[in-house]
């Protein structure tokens, strides 16, 4: 079978990159591509030890957890975002740097 | 090399170079486009993983509703953003980048660094797993397994995540409504 490290190599190399999309993107649905990514290594970790625990089912459950988690962010992120186009006419997040009066 | 081994490299490359063409590429429907490839891929990896359940609801959750609400969030956030983001200057590699590009390779040298000091055959809990036969053999059936526990074992936080999804769809639903003088 795979090693355990080969799976923490994959998920190291997506949070990385992850990390750098949330850091250079100027576009606020990039940037929730990029939260993603990091989410979703997190996720590849959990399932990757989660084979060492078939009693309890631990990591598997919290990867399930953490989907659904992932999602509800997801669509409450993207009413923000639309809100914030409505009142800006951008999505950039270095541009939206005023509150409302 | 084993087909299972190949299977794992071809995957976890397919993983990391679409993520990688999202983190260069300017244009924003080829950037979700290659986010859904990427989700397929991880949804294999985690078979691999003995995970299928949690592969499948990879694949039901993320591509059929996150995905679909990213190509509405952006079909709705209209033109002017996508002419916005085209006009921009086309340097591969721009100087403004740089500490990014530095901060996520110092970060994924501190994480490789710390995989190859574990020594990943004397981990203390996966010997005693193995020793306790408690480990996930190719041919379980997990699905059953996983639901069992879901409803005994983790019942409190599986609602406590029903009333957390139950207050994000009415906090999703009334952000995004109209406003009429409120």
């Amino acid at each position: 079978m795979i090693n355990l490290s080969d799976f923490l190599l994959v998920s190291a190399g997506l949070f990385c990159i992850g990390l750098y999309v949330i850091l250079t993107k100027r576009n606020s649905i990039q940037v929730l591509i990029g939260i993603e990514l990091m989410l979703n290594a997190a996720i590849l970790n959990l399932v990757a030890f989660g084979k060492y625990d078939k009693i309890s089912n631990g990591g598997q459950t919290f990867a399930l957890f953490a989907i659904v988690l992932a999602a509800a962010t997801t669509a409450v992120a993207l009413a923000i975002i639309l809100n914030v186009y409505k009142k800006y006419k951008t999505i950039d997040p270095g541009k939206t740097d005023h509150l409302k009066d | 090399m084993t087909m299972v081994k190949i299977m794992f490299y071809l995957l976890g490359f397919i993983v990391l170079a679409s993520a990688l063409f999202i983190a260069t590429s300017k244009n924003l429907v080829r950037t979700i486009f290659m986010f859904f490839v990427t989700l397929m891929a991880l949804a294999g990896l985690y078979v691999l993983a003995l995970a299928d359940f949690i592969a499948i609801t990879q694949i039901v959750v993320y591509v059929g509703g996150v995905l679909v609400l990213m190509i509405f969030a952006f079909m709705l956030s209209g033109r002017e953003t996508l002419a916005n983001l085209e006009g921009r200057q086309n340097h591969f590699v721009s100087i403004s980048k740089l500490p990014a590009f530095l901060l996520a390779i110092a970060f994924f040298i501190v994480i490789v660094n710390i995989l190859f000091r574990t020594d990943f055959n004397s981990l203390p809990w996966v010997n005693d797993a193995i020793a306790q036969k408690n480990v996930i053999a190719p041919n379980d059936a997990m699905t059953g397994n996983i639901g069992v526990s879901l409803i005994t074992r983790y019942l409190l936080p599986f609602e406590i995540l029903s009333i957390l999804l139950l207050a994000a769809l009415v906090g999703a639903a009334h952000i995004s409504r109209k406003e009429q003088g409120a």
